[in-house]
């Protein structure tokens, strides 16, 4: 993501990682990303072995979270599905940044017709609950991870397009707009050089809380069944296949309810702490 | 009832804000505190409120009728505060409460201080009205904030602050935000309820004008102390302390006009011709089906800018002067009429065509901190311009940008420093820059220098004039403050309701204004040289 425009800003080091919420955040944002990223090279078991001899084991140093109907190892496939949750939230993201932001870059900078037709298009997006919308979506095209990325992205459009034109509308009121419309810059040239920068603040803020709000959706998705499919693991659907055996082998859900409120928790701490930091700034540039 | 100040310590965290500060505001008289930023006027408003920021520390004594406010407690300050003691602010707008009726917001103050019903108050809040020129038929109780204009709104806001007959009113730029004309009516209406009701009124401002005018007494603060102080003739005719005298000289700063070097590239034809230029905006909708009136903010307007001319553009605020400026500029086009820049309509041409026309127009806005991306360092700011010239090589680019800051006194290093290390005065240097940068004829500055403190204020007016001077630059140059305009325009133009009421050369329309408009602009205007006139006048007189 945009990370290394943030590192640039001055003074944002300094007030970032004075914030409690942000320091929390971020490890345990990098916790998660770091055991994705182990889980390509290692995992204590594979995670498509099944051994049915050992199904249902509590959990114990072997079988660190235990181990499920089919004896697979529970604390590998958390490792495995937290790959998957990410790279589907983050998709997700990446979609809805991709289009949302030139979207409502393009209609702040038009104004006028395109602006409204836009604008009211995203509002009938909104209309729709995005889980309801995004069980259309995988029943029509099939389940699958690749349509619940599509499924979720596309709830990311509006709201970054929304928020990506309500900085910019604010933007191309200030005297600094209107220098570099007198220096005779086109309009996409000005979003690019001073809009966008100058809203990477938000965008930011609001890509780390969509990927915590894609990570639940996609948990969500994988739950009802329409979302990434077996063999390959899912935290979601872990939840789901666990649903049955609730009474005797409560740890089958706890390990992947655990694994979504701690990432997701993560995420937003980090979200929180990071609107701490950019915001103070923002303010003293104000004055 | 008087509010007595002693040797008044303030310190914020580790800064330490005010040194020693001795005042007296007495019944019935106004005391103008003046200073430029930084200089702690308001904080010892603030102090006198007890409504300094958290981790403040005062020492000293604050008397009010007998009891002392430093480091009282909340249920006094509360008790007195709106009721003995009331305060103004410079923005009416957000002193004033958006979602309430301006009825709601009076009454609720009479009805917290003296228990009355909200029907007795409201019958209050009626007279208040009158009193601060808004009678209830015009203007009914029921009306939110925004309904208002800035004066109305600054009005509302003193007929609250008075609503108690408070015996010490804190006004802290009232008018700040007001035009000359709206700024004449708000202290005639101060004035005239110091004289009525006896309360004592602490004026603080940044304009010596204002004070001269209004003042009984006078009190000038620098760096957190008191440099001169005492009855305001006395004051301004002894100019005892170098801090004021050097304030009244910048205030009344008028940079050596000398004339502007022949441009090379425009010979006599005008750079600007507008024709008949009218600018119509559509009024809300008055329901779904009918359409709003348009509402004309710029009305018939012709005039010629000639080469290296300084041109005055004058009027109350709402008359249309910065739109005028908006369509100059093409940021905004005309819904009719033409305007042709060197030779170039503006209003038809494309991007291409518009090319020689953005280097030869550029433009400088007023708020110094708002018209720089904050993001960008100095050198990519004042570079911008530049993009119009895609020959030049980035060692050519960084050459101009470079004299660009030496034809404004700024450094060379300022080149890789980011705009909020700037001071606002150097900031508008820096803007100045980034206008010249592409050789204009014609730089369109509006209000410039009304951000500015006095004597940085000053300095950029000899600037202004300087850069006409040598590089032959002509000027649309906006403003509220006629004293501004006369001190660097050779001929001005009034403004009001969109059309150009009156034009000619400075002197003419400033001594003799013929319009209306032109007329009430220069009655409005405070003239500080004037006043140590006639303060000296009667010196003479007692001797």
């Amino acid at each position: 993501m945009s990370a290394p425009e943030v590192k640039e800003l001055p003074g944002f080091r300094e007030t970032a990682f004075a914030s409690r919420s942000f320091v929390f955040g971020l490890a345990i944002t990098l916790i998660v990303c770091a055991v994705a990223a182990v889980s390509f090279v290692w995992t204590p078991y594979d995670v498509t072995d099944l051994a049915i001899s050992d199904r249902l084991k509590a959990p114990s140093a072997d079988h660190w979270f235990g181990t499920d109907h089919f004896g697979r190892d529970i604390a590998s496939m958390i490792m495995v599905g937290a790959r998957n949750s990410i790279a589907v939230a983050l998709v997700a993201v990446i979609i809805g940044v991709g289009i949302g932001v030139p979207l409502g870059c393009w209609a702040a900078a038009r104004g006028g017709l395109p602006d409204e037709a836009l604008m009211r298009g995203n509002d009938v997006i909104f209309a729709f609950p995005a889980l309801l919308s995004a069980v259309m979506i995988s029943a029509v095209f099939g389940p699958g991870a690749i349509n619940a990325i599509i499924a979720i992205g596309i709830f990311n459009i509006p709201v970054f397009a929304r928020l990506a034109r309500g900085g910019a509308l604010a933007l191309w009121q200030r005297d600094f707009i209107a220098a570099a419309r007198v220096s005779g810059k086109s309009s996409i040239r000005i979003t690019v050089e001073h809009i966008v920068p100058n809203i990477a603040d938000i965008l930011i803020v609001q890509a780390t809380i969509a990927l915590a709000l894609g990570i639940l959706q996609e948990a969500g998705l994988a739950y009802v069944g329409l979302g990434t499919q077996p063999p390959f693991p899912s935290w979601g659907r872990m939840l789901n296949e666990a649903q049955t055996m609730m009474s005797f082998a409560p740890h089958m859900a706890i390990a992947p309810g655990l694994a979504i409120v701690f990432t997701v928790l993560g995420l937003n701490l980090l979200g929180d702490g990071l609107r701490d930091a950019l915001d103070p700034r923002l303010a003293r540039m104000r004055s | 009832m008087s509010l007595a100040i002693d040797n008044l310590h303030l310190s914020i965290g580790e800064s330490h804000i005010l040194h020693g500060i001795s005042l007296t505001v007495q019944p019935g008289r106004i005391l103008g505190i003046v200073g430029e930023s930084g200089s702690g006027k308001s904080m010892t408003a603030l102090s006198a409120m007890q409504l300094l920021p958290p981790g403040s520390r005062t020492t000293g004594s604050i008397r009010f009728a007998g009891r002392e406010l430093c480091d009282a407690n909340d249920e006094l300050m509360q008790d007195l505060r709106g009721d003995d003691i009331a305060m103004i602010f410079q923005e009416p707008m957000t002193a004033l409460n958006p979602v309430h009726t301006i009825g709601d917001q009076i009454a609720e103050g009479i009805c917290l201080h003296t228990g009355a019903s909200t029907k007795e108050a409201y019958r209050k809040a009626e007279n208040l009205m009158a009193d601060v020129g808004l009678p209830v038929e015009r203007f009914p109780l029921s009306r939110f904030p925004h309904q208002l204009s800035g004066g109305q709104r600054q009005r509302v806001a003193i007929a609250m602050a008075c609503a108690q007959s408070p015996d010490l009113l804190i006004a802290d730029e009232p008018t700040t935000a007001l035009d000359v004309v709206l700024q004449a009516q708000i202290l005639d209406l101060l004035r005239g309820r110091v004289d009525n009701t006896g309360m004592g009124l602490m004026l603080i401002t940044h304009d010596l004008a204002v004070v001269a005018d209004m003042a009984d007494d006078i009190v000038v603060m620098r760096e957190g102390e008191i440099v001169d102080q005492g009855s305001t003739k006395a004051v301004l005719r002894a100019m005892a302390h170098p801090y004021t005298a050097k304030l009244a000289k910048a205030s009344t700063h008028r940079p050596e006009l000398k004339p502007a070097a022949a441009s090379p590239e425009v010979k006599d034809k005008p750079i600007v011709q507008a024709r008949d230029v009218t600018r119509e905006y559509p009024t809300p909708r008055k329901s779904l089906f009918r359409k709003g009136d348009t509402f004309r903010a710029v009305d018939g307007v012709r005039f010629d800018i000639n080469p290296g001319q300084s041109l005055g553009l004058v009027g109350a605020s709402g008359c249309g002067k910065s739109t005028l400026a908006k369509m100059i500029l093409a940021l905004d086009k005309p819904t009719a009429g033409t305007i042709s820049i060197i030779g170039t309509d503006i209003v038809n041409a494309d991007t291409i065509a518009m090319r020689p026309v953005r280097r030869a127009v550029q433009a400088v806005f007023q708020d110094p901190g708002g018209s720089f991306d904050p993001r960008h360092t100095v050198e990519r700011l004042i570079a911008e311009p530049l993009h119009l010239e895609p020959k030049l090589t980035s060692a050519e680019k960084r050459k101009r940008v470079l004299d660009a800051l030496a034809e404004v006194a700024m450094p060379a290093d300022s080149l890789h420093r980011y705009p909020h290390e700037f001071s606002g005065g150097q900031r508008q240097r820096l803007a100045l820059a980034r206008a010249l940068i592409t050789r204009p004829s014609l730089i369109v500055a509006d209000e410039p220098v009304s951000a500015l403190d006095v004597s940085i204020r000053a300095q950029v007016l000899d600037l202004i004039a300087d850069l006409r001077h040598r590089l032959g630059i002509a000027w649309l140059f906006i403003s509220h403050d006629l004293g501004v305009v006369r001190a660097i325009c050779d001929e001005v133009m009034v403004m009001d309701a969109g059309q150009i009421v009156e034009q000619g050369p400075c002197d003419d329309v400033f001594n003799k204004p013929q319009s209306d408009a032109a007329q009430a602009l220069v009655a409005a205007t405070p003239d500080l040289a004037r006043a140590i006139a006639e303060a000296e006048i009667e010196a003479g007189e007692d001797a």
